[in-house]
């Protein structure tokens, strides 16, 4: 074990990974010599070389569409989109061509590859360095959506990722790459893609949130212990497959339930949360199920830190949904 | 001259053979003047960012001659559209820096209110300087359609479009220059080759021996200038808008340059520019090039530099002051501007969002009630 940050953590399972299989791959827009824009593929060009990690040329098109090529040629490709605000021009190499080319091709052509990018705000990104477009890209059957909190998670979804016979869209918090730290396994070991993970115990409330929330919603949890509310948090991290089951029962346990994500409301993630506990579990609920999340407008820039949910705006909501 | 030397109009000791700018002397000092402004914004804007007191700036040193030799061009009914690493053209036609301040601060004067990251500029006056935006290459087909529309309607306008050796590489600039070539739309296009796109070198951005040649495969005729030669840019634009304007069509415009700085202010080139190369062209200074030429012709000598080099700080310093002091935007300048008319859902949004920093106390200074 050793103490890493969150994105040491992802350099460390590259890392893993490429040295045990010369099948992967690392590129994308300046993660050669400069090892990423946060450093995130540090020293992979220096000790696996040009071939296995180079820069390529400026089009997320290209990036994805030759990823896709690759992964059904036998190689498994981990390309990096700059920041998930870039991704749109591969929106139809992601959404038409890898999540649908297994199921077009009737199981005879597939892409298993992953496709790492940097999401959320906090870091003064203004409009187009800030989105968490998640929702999007749950929207598409046949690809699968993970989001790591924790070093340890990190690590152990990105190797689970990439061993994953689907292409995986791994959603990298940028707020927490240096902001959270903890002990990571040394060597090879995964977190499976199915299970949620329980952050914190508690019987009062649930929050239900993964990301760069988590640690938002702890401190809210934190807080209103206080008060002499005991909060559950669920960080979710794996959005598409989701454990749905694992939602359901902690749910039903609690009985009180907020969620909680940065990217906007309207047709966001939490949606689908909400949905799924209304659909099966109501008659657990004894107060409205809530939601926490960003407004339904572009990502502000001076004004980010009244945009993106804070504990305080959690707390209320907890306190709110404890005393309905 | 073969067609990979660039077009070049001053000549190391200053003299132009013959070449007739058709500017006034008040023009060619202003182009100067603009030149030094852009230098000197950056300089104030790199110790401001050092400081903490922005959280953001991209350095234009080394490649002001292309802004400033493309934008003297063009004519205050015309469109620019612009990069990131332009805005010496909105000085040229007049911006203020204390307009330009305001963005870099992002307070309650900017005319993005404060939404955009820094050097994220937006202007409609004097001349239509485009909204920027992060995404690579999206700008270039808009651009396109600007033009062409100002066909359709009979207007004399020409948009002026401008991006770097990386742009080219994005779908914009294909869908874009193919659909210029197809409507002969009159748009100029100014690829400013700076030999990096952040860290990735030309040589890894195309296998083509350069930009200008692409012009070819979309129908159209490109130009290979040295873009710190601002004569030279100069001529090669004025060239190109005469065409656009003469129904023509568009122009390519591939102009050779170099970033003296970081990509921004998040970045350090010193891990991967190698050194010679920033030796090299630092012995090409566009700045110093166009000294030689206003010196011949007597328009320059160094007190003159150092009086107005004095003056522009002043000036860029004292915008920065003020700019500083302005509040942030208000609270409802989030939910604003989304649609002509807000929703109801984010009306009440923006309720929520104001009624709870109001019992907080941290609404931002100049925010009354929910005004919307
Ligand atoms: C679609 C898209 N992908 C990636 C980025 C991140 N990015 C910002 S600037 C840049 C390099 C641009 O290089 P170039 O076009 O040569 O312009 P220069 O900065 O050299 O002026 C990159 C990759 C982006 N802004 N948009
Ligand atoms: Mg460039």
């Amino acid at each position: 074990m050793t103490t890493r940050t969150l994105l040491q953590a992802i350099n460390d399972g590259l890392h893993t990974v490429m040295k045990e299989d010369p099948s992967v791959l690392v590129f994308g827009e300046d993660v050669g010599v400069k090892g990423g824009v946060f450093l995130v593929t540090e020293g992979l060009q220096k000790e696996f070389g040009k071939e296995r990690c180079f820069d390529t040329p400026l089009s997320e098109d290209g990036i994805v569409g030759a990823a896709i090529g690759m992964a059904m040629n036998g190689l498994k490709p981990v390309a990096e989109i700059q920041f998930q605000d870039f991704i749109f021009p591969a929106f139809d190499q992601i959404v038409s061509e890898a999540a649908k080319l297994r199921y077009r091709s009737g199981g005879q052509y597939t892409a298993p590859m992953v496709i790492r990018t940097p999401y959320g705000g906090g870091i003064q990104g203004g409009l187009y360095h800030s989105q968490s477009g998640e929702a999007y890209f749950c929207h598409t059957p046949g690809l699968k959506v993970v989001i790591p909190s924790t070093p340890h998670d990190a690590k152990g979804l990105l190797i689970a990722s990439i061993e994953d016979p689907d292409p995986v869209l791994f959603l990298e918090p940028k707020a927490l790459y240096r902001a959270v730290k903890g002990e990571v396994p040394e060597g090879h070991y995964t977190v499976d893609l199915t299970t949620l993970r329980e952050a914190r115990p508690g019987k009062d409330v649930v929050i239900f949130c993964y990301g760069a929330m988590v640690p938002v919603a702890m401190k809210a949890a934190e807080l209103a212990s206080e008060n002499g509310i005991d909060c559950r948090v669920v960080d979710l991290r794996t959005l598409l497959p989701l454990d749905e089951e694992g939602v359901l029962e902690h749910a039903k346990a609690v009985g009180r339930v907020v969620v909680l994500h940065e990217a906007p409301r309207f047709c966001g993630y939490g949606g689908e949360i909400s949905a799924l506990i209304a659909e099966n579990c109501i008659e657990y609920m004894e107060a409205p199920i809530t939601r926490v999340a960003g407004f339904d407008t572009p990502f502000p820039n001076t004004l980010e830190h009244h945009y993106l949910p804070d504990h305080r705006r959690v707390l209320d909501a907890v306190e709110r949904t404890y005393h309905f | 001259m073969s067609p990979n030397e660039p077009l070049r109009v001053i000549e190391p000791d200053g003299g132009v053979n013959g070449y007739d700018s058709r500017l006034t002397e008040d023009q060619l000092i202003h182009c100067y003047r603009t030149m030094v402004s852009v230098r000197v914004f950056d300089e104030i804007c790199l110790k401001l960012q050092r400081s903490g007191r922005i959280a953001f700036s991209i350095p234009n040193k080394g490649v002001e001659a292309t802004q400033i030799g493309a934008a003297s061009v063009m004519k205050t009914s015309d469109w620019l559209f612009p990069s990131y690493r332009d805005f010496g053209m909105a000085l040229y036609h007049g911006v203020t820096p204390l307009r330009m301040m305001q963005n870099m601060f992002g307070n309650a004067e900017d005319q993005a209110k404060g939404r955009q990251m820094p050097v994220h500029f937006s202007f409609e006056e004097p001349i239509r300087f485009y909204s920027i935006s992060s995404p690579i290459g999206t700008h270039i087909p808009q651009s396109v359609g600007a033009a062409y529309a100002a066909k359709l309607r009979g207007e004399d306008t020409v948009c002026l479009t401008s991006f770097g050796d990386g742009g080219t590489s994005s779908m914009g600039f294909h869908s874009g220059l193919n659909f210029a070539g197809v409507w002969k739309a009159p748009v100029v296009f100014l690829c400013q080759n700076n030999g990096w796109a952040i860290s990735c070198p030309v040589e890894e951005q195309t296998a083509s021996e350069g930009f200008a040649i692409k012009a070819r495969g979309y129908g159209m005729p490109g130009v290979l200038i040295d873009g710190n030669d601002l004569l030279a840019v100069r001529k090669a634009t004025e060239e190109a808008v005469e065409r656009a304007r003469a129904g023509e069509g568009p122009t390519l415009i591939e102009a050779l340059t170099f970033r003296m700085g970081g990509h921004s202010t998040s970045d350090d080139p010193t891990r991967y520019v190698p050194k010679d190369m920033v030796d090299y062209w630092a012995k090409r200074d566009p700045i110093e090039r166009f000294e030689k030429y206003l010196e011949g012709v007597g328009l320059w000598s160094p007190e003159m530099g150092k009086a107005l080099y004095d003056e522009v700080t002043e000036e860029i310093k004292e915008a920065a002051r003020q700019a500083e002091k302005i509040s942030s935007p208000a609270l409802d300048t989030i939910f604003s501007d989304v649609y002509a008319e807000m929703p109801p859902h984010i009306r009440s949004q923006g309720q929520a969002a104001f009624d709870l920093a109001r019992t907080r106390g941290d609404a931002e200074a100049g925010d009354g009630d929910f005004p919307l």
